[in-house]
């Protein structure tokens, strides 16, 4: 099939949009997995249960409440369903998590699991599988002509505000005081503990900012996707596999991989789109080979 | 440990095993007519087919009085939760040890050929309301098998041919890349190249998929005047909307023709992004007055409007009950012979003639999605276009049938 | 990475003592020799459902014996269960009749679990903990797309109505019958081999990798060659299960190589009891009893099983067979107040 380089392009954009998701999806993973050395396989869940929250707000909770002009809507929503989401995820960190520290990681990986497994089933038995329409903000509704594409508005803004979500939370970790501590704690936390910095609640805290950032990456996706409560843990395989592509070690590494996943898989569905999915397991195989630390990654 | 959960699961007196279901003097196996509802009540296919169907089976037991040849019918259902593994271990034990006929609904066809396979070796009968492979009506056919609603073939040809007949002759599919999607691209595009038609292209996607509008650009740039998706629920939902951001298929030159899609589907996209659009059903609840009828007893108890696959059981479980009074026996052969002899005319299903093959030809409706300003009511979603005769769109016998040869 | 807390006890090499296999040994020719009698009573005991046990009683403990045993956690099961079905499945459809078909396509299907194992082993051994867990997981969805692209495999439809076939020529396991005391052999085979690998000098080195690999090292061992043997091993004895259960189910699809399988046998595993003999086939029981439960309540089936992950991982870390073991270990300590505490007895000499 011939293709014009505009077409080309259209396709790298799509698929740079895809990796937007993945990067704010693997941070938030590498994050959690930093600190509190577990692989956090409620994120899809989590980053599910944002976008039904933000689908809630905007279309059920006026009715439920009494009130069926009032709605909470997708500005608000952005700032709301992310620090609802990491509330009800820290809660679960201090009620089940925080058992299992003295233990092997696996039970970690097990117990999250489960949640997202009860998270899903629940949110099925409320909301049927059919999954739920969520219209884009009416500022950015419609599309925007970049020359090569018309690209709809709303995505453009996907792009810009996840690379924004992104490179702020890696200034924050990487920049500041606050991160330095959250590195010195993912080093030695009995040091920090004795510099009279509360160790415990900071891992809460951080469990919790990286389920906000699926929270966000969820209320943005709601209106791209359907939303379905299987959305999530479709999605999660392949960001588990950015992880391992990457390198759990760093952020910066998993935004990076993050992106060029997406555009990688991009290019995939141009040539070769039925393999668009597992393109990246082949990679991660590929990088295993050469590198098996991931590309930006320490032995541990 | 086993023998504690077994006996308390599965405890069923042994005489009642030993009773054959095939003696000739037994007018009804085990006085009790029973039948099974097998689908999906917890997962993907669970709105268009789940705990509705059982619902629809109960109405036509009632309408025919809870009994027939003075045995008492009954209902069971489970969730196979689509595994086919699940599916044919429940449809075993069932046949087995729970006095189960015949069984229903299936909305995956793995789950269809492999219980399919079962029943024919225990000489029951499987209706499959919701299973639309070919497979089982060519290939993998039963003698004790009917498919009971439609299948890929007669889906695709049926919004095929209406679109043909407008002029829309360039087709682009996107298709889900496993055999459901193949087989309905397959369909179609032979209906489209038999009228004069061309296929411009193809895009296969993974399945299940999530980003769909790389395919949905692909299929604009091709230029062609249908972009027909050969895929099913969450992701033909998943291309028509991301395919609606980028304002494609919007316009006179270009449109979006789902193969298949329930109504559920169009309840979940909503009418905004799903207005216009063509697609082929054998059932809508607001055909005619028989079939409005039927569905407000079903909306009564759902609360909400019957799918296609909902609707079907109802028909099926109706017919499998007439037949065995007609037959005198609910023998697996008889019912099925009896079957192939009635011409099937209910509030679902009209004029439908049971094949050798176990297909069942009956009127199809072309409908198109209505604006959402048509719109009276909830569930009001389509203009009934044409009354496809069953002959038009369903496929012709197959040869890899071997029924077909031998009637 | 350790599953359980590191032991202080020495390491022993030696094969173990007599003693406690032989209880093993005792309570296994009970089971069997209450699974002889079961074809007689179907309508207390459902010959069907014993045999779905015995297959994926028999897949939990290959799974066992790389988590329980050696400490890897592997996502990846289902591949090699499904793989194993389908190879097995696609011969018998084409060779089925011939009086070596069954025996042919049986072991050619284990044998290709085994070189999937060992694809996918080389890769993840690699790495170490969740890593190593989390590259399994991905390997096994390229299998996974791999079954959906092959034509014969059958794609989303599978492969049904696979013929049993006979047996040299001699039995036909097309009844129900005979195909139960062929499984209830198999399985035996497959059982028994596992405990052989458990309790040989190999089982015992790949404990002492998992309980402390430096020392492992040390002593001179090549730990990544025993990690991939033993996840070999384990792929293998899965892929059996596998090739079982073409043969007695007569068909295989895509839930046998999906992450949702391979997510199963790890909660049977762990609602049994990890590293301990029993464990997978108590775990298997009960999840497959409980899926035929389920089966009818409907639409909170991930709810449930769900829900027993927490309470499984959360309280009920030793599994029904591990917490029965302790509470015996309990006891006999209360009994013996005067003498010194016993050494906890690695979960692998239990039972």
């Amino acid at each position: 099939m011939t293709m014009t380089l505009q077409a080309f392009m259209a396709q790298l954009t799509i698929g740079l949009i895809g990796g937007c998701f993945y990067a704010m999806l693997s941070m938030g993973l590498a994050i959690i997995f930093g600190l509190l050395n577990i692989i956090n396989f409620t994120h899809g869940a989590q980053f599910m249960m944002a976008a039904f929250l933000a689908w809630i707000g905007l279309t059920q909770l006026g009715p439920w409440l009494g009130f069926p002009s009032f709605a909470i809507n997708f500005w608000v929503a952005l700032v709301i369903v992310p620090l609802v989401v990491a509330a009800v995820g820290m809660v679960i960190e201090r009620a089940l998590l925080r058992r299992l520290y003295q233990l092997d990681h696996l039970y970690g990986l097990l117990l999250t699991f489960g949640v997202a497994l009860v998270m899903e089933g629940g949110f099925r038995y409320a909301f049927g599988v059919s999954g739920q329409g969520y219209e884009p903000p009416e500022l950015l509704q419609g599309p925007f002509d970049v020359g090569f594409m018309l690209l709809p508005k709303y995505r453009i803004f996907v792009v810009v505000a996840s690379l924004l979500i992104c490179f702020g939370t890696w200034y924050l970790f990487e920049r500041t005081k606050l991160g330095a501590y959250l590195r010195a704690g993912t080093e030695n936390p009995k040091l920090l503990q004795a510099f009279g910095i509360n160790v415990p609640v900071m891992i809460t805290l951080t469990y919790g900012f990286g389920v906000a950032l699926a929270g966000i990456a969820g209320v943005l996706a709601a209106p791209i996707m359907q939303i379905t409560p299987l959305m999530g843990g479709n999605l999660l395989n392949i960001v588990f596999a950015v992880v391992v592509i990457g390198g759990l070690g760093s952020i910066l590494g998993s935004m990076i991989t993050g992106l060029s996943l997406g555009l990688i898989e991009g290019l995939t569905k141009v040539f070769y789109p039925e393999a668009s999915t597992v393109v990246v397991f082949v990679i991660m195989a590929l990088v295993l080979l050469v590198r098996p630390a991931g590309l930006f990654g320490r032995e541990v | 440990m086993q023998k504690h959960l077994l006996a308390g699961a599965f405890g069923v007196s042994l005489a009642a095993l030993m009773a054959s279901p095939s003696l000739a003097a037994d007018k009804i196996s085990d006085n009790v007519v029973k039948i099974g509802i097998l689908n999906d009540l917890s997962g993907i296919y669970s709105d268009f087919t789940g705990k509705g169907s059982a619902v629809a089976a109960q109405i036509a037991i009632d309408e025919i009085g809870g009994k027939v040849l003075g045995a008492p019918i009954e209902l069971i259902a489970a969730d196979h939760q689509n595994k086919p593994d699940i599916a044919a271990n429940l449809a075993r034990e069932w046949f087995d040890q729970g006095k189960v006929d015949m069984i229903a609904d299936f909305p995956t066809s793995s789950t269809a050929l492999a219980v399919m396979e079962i029943a024919k070796q225990k000489n029951r009968i499987t209706m499959l309301s919701a299973g639309v492979a070919m497979a089982a009506i060519t290939d993998k056919c039963s003698p004790l098998n009917a498919q009971w609603m439609v299948n890929t073939y007669a889906l695709a040809a049926g919004t095929a041919k209406a679109l043909l007949k407008e002029g829309k002759k360039s087709w682009y599919f996107v298709t889900a890349d496993y055999t459901f999607g193949h087989s309905l691209e397959k369909d179609a595009a032979a209906v489209v190249e038999a009228d004069g038609g061309k296929v411009l292209g193809t895009s296969r996607h993974p399945f299940p998929g999530g980003d769909f509008s790389s395919f949905m650009l692909k299929a604009q740039s091709s230029g062609a005047q249908v972009i027909a998706l050969a895929n099913a629920g969450s992701d033909t939902i998943n291309s028509i909307k991301q395919a609606a951001e980028y304002g494609i298929g919007r316009n006179d030159k270009q449109v979006i023709a789902p193969l298949l899609a329930y109504i559920t589907d169009v309840k979940s996209l909503g009418l905004a992004k799903a207005q216009d659009m063509y697609l082929t059903e054998a059932f809508y609840w607001d055909f005619d007055d028989r079939s409005r009828a039927f569905a407000e007893k079903y909306f009564a108890k759902m609360n909400r409007m019957p799918s296609a696959s909902q609707a079907a059981v109802y028909s099926a479980t109706l017919s499998y009950l007439k037949a065995i009074d007609g037959a005198g026996t609910d023998e697996a052969g008889a019912v099925m012979a009896k079957l192939r002899t009635m011409t099937i005319d209910d509030a679902v299903i009209r004029n439908g003639k049971l094949r050798a093959d176990g297909a069942l030809v009956h009127d199809m409706l072309l409908l198109q999605v209505k604006k959402p300003a048509e719109s009276k009511r909830d569930w009001d979603f389509y203009n009934v276009k044409a009354v496809l005769k069953g002959d038009d769109v369903f496929p012709k016998p197959s040869d890899a049938c071997p029924l077909n040869k031998a009637g | 990475m350790s599953i359980k807390p590191v032991s202080l006890k020495p390491i022993s090499l030696k094969p173990m003592p007599l003693k406690p296999m032989s209880i093993t040994l005792k309570i296994f020719a009970l089971l069997v020799a209450a699974a002889l009698v079961v074809p007689y009573v179907p309508g207390i005991i459902y010959p069907i459902f014993v045999m779905k046990v015995m297959c994926y009683g028999l897949f939990a403990c290959a799974f066992n014996l790389l988590l329980g045993f050696t400490g890897l956690v592997s996502f990846a099961h289902a591949a090699f269960l499904g793989s194993a079905g389908y190879v097995t499945g696609a011969l018998m459809i084409r060779f089925g009749t011939h009086p070596l078909g069954t025996v042919t396509a049986f072991t050619l299907g284990v044998l290709a679990s085994a070189l999937v194992g060992l694809a996918i082993g080389g890769l993840a051994v690699r790495r170490r903990g969740i890593y190593f867990a989390m590259i399994t997981l991905a390997l096994s969805q390229i299998v996974y797309f791999l079954a959906v692209q092959f034509r014969w495999t059958g794609g989303e439809d599978g492969l049904q109505g696979i013929p049993r076939g006979n047996l040299f020529g001699l039995l036909d396991l097309s009844s129900d019958t005979a195909m139960y005391y062929v499984t209830l052999v198999l399985f035996s085979i497959g059982f028994l081999f596992v405990y052989r690998v458990v309790h040989s000098p190999f089982g015992q080195i790949l404990q002492a990798v998992r309980e402390n690999e430096p020392r492992a090292t040390s002593l001179g061992y090549d730990t990544d060659r025993f990690r991939l043997a033993a996840f070999v091993l384990s792929a293998t004895v899965a892929g059996y299960a596998g090739a079982m259960k073409a043969l007695v189910f007569q068909l295989v699809s895509l839930n046998d190589v999906s992450l949702h399988t391979s997510t199963e046998v790890v909660l049977m595993t762990l609602l049994g009891g990890l590293g301990t003999m029993f464990g997978p086939l108590v775990g298997a029981t009960l999840v497959v009893g409980l899926q035929n439960y389920l089966a009818t309540i409907g639409d909170l089936v991930t709810v449930v099983i769900g829900l027993i992950f927490i309470v499984c991982v959360s309280f009920f870390r030793r599994g029904v067979v591990g917490e029965y073991l302790e509470w015996r270990r309990r006891r006999a300590q209360r009994a013996l107040p005067a003498r010194e505490p016993a050494t906890a007895p690695s979960p692998s000499h239990a039972p």
